[in-house]
């Protein structure tokens, strides 16, 4: 702590505010704009209430953290995600207020944060239109209904859960903020496989995929908090060589 | 058909920034050709809505009648329909008589603002879709398009179109009252011509647009439109089908490519794809000449992937 902070890295997105989040996030820690932070991301923001994004820095060594931001969000970090036994990888769907820069801070064990991102054309309002079951009136009704299955990838599992929750951003008015705020995910041993803490600019009803490396067979179990105290669980089983799902439509 | 997740994995994704500043609009000039006696059509570029294309992406129809010239689908913008106004007036010698909205769309509709509202028809159903979705879709297209809609207003058509025969200026008509593209589509035959100007119903070479679309209505309306005779059809987005019922080129290509959709979303929902990498998912090779497909593909994605998701997943809670 007694060094000087590094220099900050010139903005390959050129965003205006860079410096701002970059001081905040990474608080003097050195950081590098690396390829190696994939954030996948549609050709168009079609709903700009649901951009889905994939990140994947699973060529970076022992990542501890994996941050997703979007720089001009009202609400500019969605997800900070630690893949504690898990690969570098995390999908989900955030909201953008505007056209903005959309990146994954991903540090790595020896301190230093690798960032990758685009910017992504979006129409505004994405963090200040109330969310769809605010409208139709039924999102308690559905509350903390979660919904997933797994599948085996490579040593481990994939996981897909979702969860019915409204992620109020405070930003509508007479609507408080109100989120899911964390998610931990626990073998059947109860090792801690990931971690995540979660803000309001990610989705209504928010969706993950994440690569974990369960320590034990058996389900893996699901335990999200929102920022009312209310808890919600869930477990995920793997069934047989993986869920038989009813693909076919009605 | 088998999803490798991992196809996707080392593919660099590119995503074009929009860089708008020192652009200015155009002026528009819609080309007719003609394909019948009285009837021709305008062709819209087969691409997304575009700053460079002015928005002007989909097909007009053109026809001639005692009472002046009939116009089905206006376009996207108020100086689109005008350009379109004074090229039916061109063609036929008249001014327009009579104006069909074919569906809620802004590529179609947004442009009615440039003809009498006494004369702008459509169904029922078009009317309270344009009605409930139409601002947004303008702000939408503003935004996008931001000079090219200088003046562009939502104006309601009449929703006074129903199915059956109709007659104007001794010019006969058919007209088909769908949906599954849309909540109302509208599909018109030209008896004399033979010409079904099919609205959005019918995608050709150009990959179908799906933010409002049911499958199982949509699929019903092409069979409905399958049975109508005709010599050739018109499509919403692509190029004129000349090869008639019975072979229906157009409509064919239509099916397949929603029934290949809906039974891809389903696999990649059940195979545990996020909505990015179910955007990436191979695109059959018989698709090869239809325009847009990815981009179309992973709107589709954005449409249907939460609802597919809420069907197929069982509930892991309590």
């Amino acid at each position: 702590m007694a060094q000087a902070p590094a220099p900050l890295p010139k903005d390959p997105l050129g965003s205006p505010m860079w410096d701002y989040h970059a001081k905040k996030l990474f608080a003097g820690s050195p950081v590098v704009f690396d390829e190696r932070v994939q954030v996948q991301l549609p050709m168009l923001a079609e709903n700009q209430h649901v951009l889905p994004l994939t990140v994947d820095a699973r060529t970076i060594p022992d990542v501890q953290r994996i941050v997703i931001f979007a720089d001009l969000n009202p609400i500019p970090v969605a997800v900070d995600y630690r893949p504690i036994s898990a690969a570098a990888f995390i999908a989900t769907r955030i909201k953008l207020d505007q056209r903005t820069p959309v990146r994954a801070a991903v540090l790595a064990g020896d301190g230093v944060w690798h960032v990758g991102g685009a910017w992504v054309d979006a129409a505004g309002g994405g963090c200040s239109a109330p969310p769809v079951s605010r409208v139709k009136g039924d999102w308690a009704d559905h509350l903390g209904e979660m919904r997933g299955a797994a599948w085996p990838e490579g040593d481990g599992l994939r996981l897909r859960l979702g969860l019915r929750h409204p992620m109020d951003t405070g930003l509508v008015e007479n609507i408080p903020a109100y989120n899911l705020d964390e998610l931990k995910v626990t073998d059947a041993a109860g090792k801690l496989l990931g971690a995540m803490t979660i803000w309001g600019s990610v989705s209504e009803d928010p969706s993950f995929t994440l690569l974990v490396k369960p320590s034990a067979s058996g389900p893996v179990a699901i335990a999200a908090r929102d920022t009312n105290g209310r808890e919600f669980d869930g477990k995920l089983a793997l069934a047989g060589n993986g869920p038989q799902l009813a693909v076919a439509g009605q | 058909m088998k999803f490798s997740r991992r196809s996707f994995l080392g593919a660099a994704v590119a995503v074009p920034v929009a860089v708008r500043s020192d652009q200015f609009a155009g002026d528009y000039h819609p080309q007719a050709e003609q394909i019948g006696d009285g009837i021709w059509v305008v062709r819209g570029a087969d691409q997304p809505v575009e700053f460079a294309n002015g928005g002007a992406i989909a097909n007009s129809v053109i026809m001639d009648s005692g009472a002046g010239a009939i116009v089905v689908d206006p376009g996207s913008s108020l100086a689109f329909g005008k350009a379109l106004d004074a090229l039916a007036r061109q063609l036929t010698g008249k001014p327009a008589g009579l104006v069909y909205i074919t569906h809620l769309h802004p590529d179609h509709a947004l442009a009615a603002g440039a003809f009498d509202p006494a004369i702008l028809h459509a169904l029922p159903g078009t009317r309270a879709d344009i009605e409930r979705d139409g601002e947004g879709f303008s702000d939408a297209m503003y935004r996008i398009l931001t000079g090219w809609m200088i003046g562009t207003q939502v104006v309601l058509p009449k929703g006074d179109v129903a199915e059956g025969p109709a007659d104007f200026g001794g010019r006969k008509l058919e007209l088909f009252a769908l949906s599954g593209h849309s909540d109302a589509d509208l599909a018109i035959l030209d008896v004399a011509s033979g010409t079904l100007i099919a609205g959005d119903s019918v995608f050709f070479d150009r990959a179908p647009a799906t933010p409002q679309a049911d499958f199982a209505l949509w699929q019903a309306a092409l069979d409905r439109l399958a049975a109508i005779p005709h010599r050739q059809l018109v499509p919403g987005h692509g190029p004129v089908d000349p090869s008639g019922a019975g072979t229906d080129a157009a409509i064919a290509q239509t099916r397949d490519w929603l029934t290949w959709l809906e039974g891809a979303l389903r696999a990649a929902v059940a195979s545990g794809l996020d909505m990015t990498e179910a955007g990436e998912i191979a695109i059959p090779a018989r698709f090869g000449r239809v325009a847009a497909a990815r981009y179309e593909l992973q709107r589709s994605v954005s449409h249907f992937y939460p609802r597919l998701e809420e069907e197929i997943f069982p509930r892991i809670d309590g």
